[in-house]
């Protein structure tokens, strides 16, 4: 052997040759972990013994002359938010330590039947808030490309996974943006898919009508290749779709744009806080578009910019029902107390960080008498005015485009004193969980530090193949 | 516009919520919390007469099966991941405020 295969695809087809060993993969990438996790902390935990024995299973059955499955020997991270049984997942919350799930969420068991290997449980923000990483309540994960910078966030873990080589692919979810703005800020491919299309049982829930999960890679195609495994009808999950779902194969990945209709979202391009090289990069993107046949054109989607005034109502009214189910009774930490309402009062004090604090009691207090009406109610018909002016601004476009971030990876400590502005850095991946539409976030170049830019092209709900056939364009011209 | 929220609606929002904060984080949650609320009231000029509430990306109807019995989680494996479990089932406090 040559050269040992890194892309999920060219591991699986080495596997399934027998140019390589599913060993012989995990081993290469444990020794990566290995190498760089004490200084990068991407890992809550590094299931080195489990992948092992996943291997050897996997090895057996190819010697047995077993078909194996499309990522055969694929080493998966996995955000520590994603079920798996009889294995510790955190949220990267003390309420859930040690918890050990009964069950696998259906992700999980779509990558292990696919022959998939999980090798780590990712750090994230804590219950998937945040935009950073840095409210882990096991510490944060360190930039790749930078150590003193922040990954992103919340699935900050399983994008610097990706950006360091621990695994080929990994998962994350994304609430508002929670997999594209790392995966910009890491320099990885991040998609954020179609409401509906992956289950979410066993995704420990944030924000129900907005939570999606979805792959990383370091390529367009290995994030397709995740997405076909993963996509799929589940009865387990009522909110799951049940139609027809595209599968992505090489006529979207060759990547032709000639006459796709490409709109630019003015208001995101335009909005407070976007850097210059951000801009610049974004311009070059765009450029790259034409360049290759596509028809690009500004254009308004005006009521965008109440999105992030919308979800931080929304998602946070969400979370504070969601999260009243950690309550000391079935799972993870309990203080005890005397009675049954100090104990469910001092568990959560002493279970939960401060930003989850902070969503609850502003979730709670959107939902309050007195103040539904003003707060989630009038947040929920904004979101209808935001849904209808993506869908008239898909009637001209076959996609969107924006930036994924305002800026590059940031300083640790920057934004944790002022909340508001840590949720700024959403401002363009929002709009897309509140519609319920894919979106992708492709590297394009770096900025003035050097440090990885994103583009970010947006469909309408199950424009998958335009969305990847845009993204493939971009990786094509990507600086 | 909206009045700023107060120390006293966070102090009550937080009962609501079972959480328990000091002095010190009352005012920092009160400060910031009224600041995101503030945020949002760019929204306030909007006008939505008229426009449905969306509270949900799809079109969603109850989803129905058939009553047929399948496996369900292992209880066992369920309770051994209980704070405190006895007989088969969750184990709490007491819940009603006699004596002990």
């Amino acid at each position: 052997m040559s050269e040992s295969p890194t892309t999920a695809i060219d591991i699986a087809a080495a596997v399934r040759d027998g140019r390589v060993t599913a060993a012989e993969v995990v081993e290469t990438h444990l020794a990566a972990i290995d190498a760089r996790e004490a200084e990068l902390h991407a890992c809550n935990a590094v299931l080195a013994d489990e992948a092992r024995a996943a291997a050897g299973r996997g090895d057996a059955a190819r010697a047995a002359g077993a078909t194996l499955g499309p990522l055969a020997g694929v080493p998966v991270a996995l955000k520590d938010n994603m079920c798996t049984r009889g294995i510790p997942t955190t949220c990267s919350s003390k309420i859930l330590e040690g918890w050990r799930p009964p069950y696998d969420a259906t992700v999980v068991t779509k990558l292990q039947e696919a022959g998939a290997i999980v090798i780590a449980k990712t750090n994230l923000d804590e219950f998937a808030m945040g935009s950073s990483t840095e409210n882990s309540a096991f510490g944060p994960t360190k930039n790749p490309h930078d150590v003193t910078k922040v990954p992103g966030g919340s699935s900050g873990g399983s994008a610097v996974a990706v950006a360091a080589g621990f695994a080929p692919i990994s998962l994350g979810s994304d609430t508002g943006g929670s997999i594209r703005q790392p995966a910009a800020l890491c320099g990885v491919v991040g998609l954020k898919p179609t409401y509906g299309t992956v289950s979410r049982y066993g995704l420990i829930a944030f924000a129900s009508s907005l939570d999606q999960i979805g792959p990383f890679g370091a390529t367009i195609a290995d994030a397709a290749a995740t997405y076909n495994v993963i996509a799929g009808h589940d009865p387990r999950d009522s909110t799951s779709y049940a139609g027809a779902m595209a599968t992505i194969g090489a006529a979207e990945l060759a990547g032709d744009v000639s006459g796709m209709r490409v709109g630019i979202i003015s208001e995101l391009v335009g909005a407070e806080g976007i850097a210059d090289d951000v801009k610049r990069r974004f311009t070059e993107a765009a450029d790259a578009l034409s360049a290759a046949g596509a028809k690009v054109e500004e254009t308004s989607v005006p009521a965008c910019v109440y999105g992030l005034s919308a979800y931080y109502l929304i998602a946070p009214a969400e979370a504070s029902s969601n999260l009243a189910r950690y309550d000391g009774v079935r799972y993870g930490l309990r203080i005890e107390a005397d009675n049954i309402t100090d104990m469910y009062t001092q568990t959560r004090t002493a279970g939960f960080g401060p930003e989850v604090k902070r969503r609850i009691m502003l979730g709670t207090y959107a939902l309050s008498a007195g103040y539904y009406d003003a707060y989630y109610g009038k947040a929920l018909k904004v979101r209808s005015l935001i849904a209808r002016d993506f869908a008239a601004a898909y009637e001209k476009f076959d996609v969107l485009l924006s930036p994924t971030a305002p800026t590059t990876a940031f300083g640790f400590g920057a934004k944790t004193d002022n909340p508001l502005a840590m949720y700024l850095s959403d401002v363009c991946t929002i709009p897309s969980n509140l519609c319920g539409d894919p979106a992708i976030s492709v590297p394009f170049g770096t900025g003035d530090d050097g440090l990885p830019v994103g583009v970010q092209v947006l469909a309408p709900a199950l424009g998958e193949p335009a969305l990847f056939r845009a993204a493939a364009a971009l990786e094509g011209s990507a600086p | 516009m909206a009045k700023r929220l107060t120390r006293e609606e966070v102090a009550h929002v937080a009962l609501l919520a079972r959480l328990e904060v000091t002095d010190d984080e009352l005012d920092m949650f009160t400060g910031q919390l009224a600041d995101i609320l503030e945020h949002a009231n760019d929204v306030e000029a909007l006008d939505v007469s008229g426009v449905e509430a969306m509270a949900h990306p799809m079109q969603l109807r109850n989803v129905f099966r058939t009553d047929v019995i399948v496996p369900a989680l292992d209880r066992d494996e369920v309770l051994s991941q209980a704070p405190s479990a006895e007989d088969r089932r969750f184990r709490v406090p007491r819940i009603l405020g006699e004596a002990p």
